[in-house]
C-alpha cells in the first residue's frame, strides 16, 4: 500500500531528518511507531500525505509514484492524517462544520455530511457537542473532535500521531477502542507501548537514525 | 521561515554599533530620496554597492530580494516613458515616449536600488532585537519599541500556524475552486488564525508576568560604542556631503 525508497529529507534550515529511508507498509496491518523525540515520526507521516517533500527518493502509494500536488490530492481522499496537535487541525467555527469539512469535500451531500456528523459524533461519544465552538473545547475534546473529523472520511488507512496525548483514562480508552473494534489498517504514533498493545498494534517498529527497525 | 538572512555575519559592517549605522544611513537615505538630478542616485548607488561588498551578504539571498525590488520597477519603466510630458523621443502608434519619462523612470531605478542596497547592508545586517533596542536608545517611544519587535517576532509563529492549518485544510481533500464554500472555507481559516493570535498573545504576556516582565526588556548586551563606530560614523556623512556637492555642481548643468 505504501512503498519508501531511499527517502532524503532534510528541512530547510538544514536539520536533515532521513538520508536514505525505506519503509514498506501493507493493507490490513496495524503499526506502531515508538522512537524518541526528534526522531523523525511526524515528519514522515507528513511525507506520505504530500504536505512536506523529500529531496529525493520515491514514494508510492496506492501503487502509483507520488509526485506532485495532483498525485497527494488524490491520496489525502483515501488516507486519514490525524495531527499530533489539535490545535493545528480544527479550524471551522463549531464541531459540526468541523465533521462535515472532510464528507463534504468528497463531494457528499448535506444531508449525507450531516447524517455521517450523527454517526461519527455516536461513535466517539461526542453527542451533544455538534454545536459546541471548537475553539471553547477541552484539550481532550479538541483531539477527540480532530479525530471525528478525519474518520467521518471513511479512509482506507488512518495515519494516528500521538492520538491519545494529554486524554483522560475515559476519553483514551474511547480512542483505543474505537481503534480495536473499528479500524482495519493504522499507523499510530505513540510514546505510550500500553497504548499501541491496547489499541491491538500487529507490528510495532522503532525509528532510529533514519532507519525503521523492529522494536 | 528566516527573516533575517543578512543578520549574522562577522564583516566589517556586521561588527558596528547599531545606532551609529541608524544615524549614518538616515541622512544618505534622505539626500538620495529628495535629490534631482541623476548623479546623486548614481553616486549612491555605487556607495550602496560598496557597503553590500563590505558586509559580504549572502549573494543568491541579496540577487532574489533584488530581482522581487526591480519586479515593481519595470512596471514603471512600462508606464513612465509614455505617462510624462515633454519631449518626444519615440512613438509606437497612439502612444509616445517623451524624454523626461525616461529620465524619471531612470532616476527613480537609480535611487531606488541604492536607497534598498544601503539599507539591507546597514539595517539588514542587525538582528531585529538589536535593532529594536538601538531605535530605543534613538528616542523612540518603549510602547513603539515593544510593539515593533513583537509584531516582528510573531509575524513566523503566524505563518507556522497558517501552514500547519492549511495542512489540515489540505490533508482533509480540500480543493480550492470558485465557490462560496471555499470562500468560506478561506474565511474560517483567517478568522481562526486571528483568534489563535489573539489568543497566543495573551498566553506569551502570562508568561512574560509570571518571569517578571514589567514592561522593559532585559538585555543582557549593551552597545559599545568604539573608535572604529565613529570612523564609520564620519565616513558615512562624509559620503553624504560629498553627494550632496555634485548634487549641487556643475554637472547638472550637463542634462
Amino acid at each position: 500500500m505504501i512503498k519508501i525508497k531511499n527517502l532524503k529529507f532534510s528541512y530547510p534550515d538544514g536539520r536533515p531528518v532521513f538520508s536514505k529511508l525505506n519503509f514498506e507498509y501493507s493493507q490490513g496491518c496495524r503499526l506502531g511507531f515508538f522512537g524518541r523525540n526528534g526522531s523523525g515520526k511526524t515528519t514522515l507521516l507528513r511525507l506520505i500525505m504530500g504536505l512536506l517533500r523529500p529531496q529525493s527518493g520515491q514514494i508510492e502509494i496506492f501503487a502509483k509514484l507520488r509526485n506532485t500536488e495532483k498525485d497527494f490530492a488524490e491520496v489525502r481522499r483515501r488516507i486519514g492524517y490525524l495531527f499530533q496537535n489539535p490545535d493545528d487541525q480544527l479550524f471551522c467555527p463549531t464541531v459540526r462544520e468541523e465533521i462535515a469539512f472532510g464528507p463534504l469535500n468528497l463531494g457528499k451531500k448535506a444531508e449525507e455530511a450531516a447524517e455521517t456528523v450523527k454517526e461519527t459524533c455516536k461513535i466517539l461519544g461526542l453527542d451533544g457537542f455538534e454545536d459546541r465552538i471548537t475553539f471553547h473545547l477541552s484539550g481532550g475534546e479538541k483531539r477527540l473532535t480532530a479525530l471525528a473529523s478525519v474518520i467521518s472520511m471513511k479512509p482506507e488507512l488512518l495515519l494516528l500521531d500521538e492520538p491519545t496525548n494529554d486524554l483522560d483514562e475515559d476519553k483514551t480508552k474511547t480512542v483505543l477502542d474505537y481503534l480495536r473494534n473499528n479500524t482495519k489498517s493504522f499507523i499510530m504514533v505513540s510514546q505510550e507501548l500500553d497504548h499501541l498493545k491496547y489499541a491491538g498494534v500487529n507490528e510495532i517498529c522503532r525509528l532510529e537514525n533514519s532507519r525503521i527497525v523492529p522494536a | 521561515m528566516h527573516l533575517e538572512p543578512f543578520a549574522e555575519g562577522k564583516s566589517f559592517i556586521h561588527s558596528l554599533d547599531p545606532r551609529v549605522k541608524i544615524l549614518g544611513l538616515l541622512p544618505f537615505i534622505v539626500t538620495v530620496a529628495v535629490s534631482k538630478n541623476l548623479n546623486t542616485p548614481a553616486l549612491a548607488l555605487m556607495a550602496g554597492i560598496f557597503l553590500v561588498g563590505l558586509s559580504r551578504l549572502n549573494f543568491s539571498a541579496l540577487i532574489s530580494r533584488l530581482y522581487v525590488v526591480n519586479l515593481f520597477i519595470l512596471l514603471l519603466w512600462l508606464i513612465m516613458p509614455f505617462a510624462v510630458p515633454g519631449r518626444e523621443l519615440f512613438s509606437a502608434g497612439p502612444l509616445c515616449a517623451t524624454k523626461e519619462g525616461v529620465f524619471y523612470a531612470l532616476i527613480i531605478t537609480l535611487k531606488a536600488n541604492a536607497i534598498f542596497l544601503s539599507t539591507i547592508a546597514l539595517i539588514g545586517t542587525v538582528p531585529l532585537f538589536k535593532l529594536t533596542h538601538a531605535l530605543h536608545h534613538l528616542g523612540m517611544n518603549e510602547k513603539l519599541s515593544l510593539l515593533f519587535f513583537f509584531c516582528y517576532r510573531y509575524i513566523t509563529v503566524l505563518h507556522r500556524d497558517y501552514h500547519a492549518l492549511y495542512g489540515a485544510v489540505k490533508a482533509r481533500a480540500f480543493t480550492p475552486g470558485n465557490s462560496l464554500r471555499t470562500y468560506k472555507t478561506y474565511g474560517w481559516l483567517i478568522g481562526m488564525l486571528l483568534v489563535k493570535s489573539y489568543e497566543h498573545s495573551q498566553k506569551m504576556y502570562e508568561a512574560m508576568l509570571c518571569r517578571g516582565f514589567c514592561g522593559r526588556f532585559p538585555v543582557l548586551n549593551h552597545f559599545k560604542t568604539e573608535k572604529k563606530d565613529y570612523f564609520f560614523l564620519a565616513a558615512m556623512l562624509s559620503i553624504t556631503v560629498f553627494i550632496l556637492m555634485f548634487e549641487k555642481s556643475v554637472f547638472t548643468a550637463m542634462l
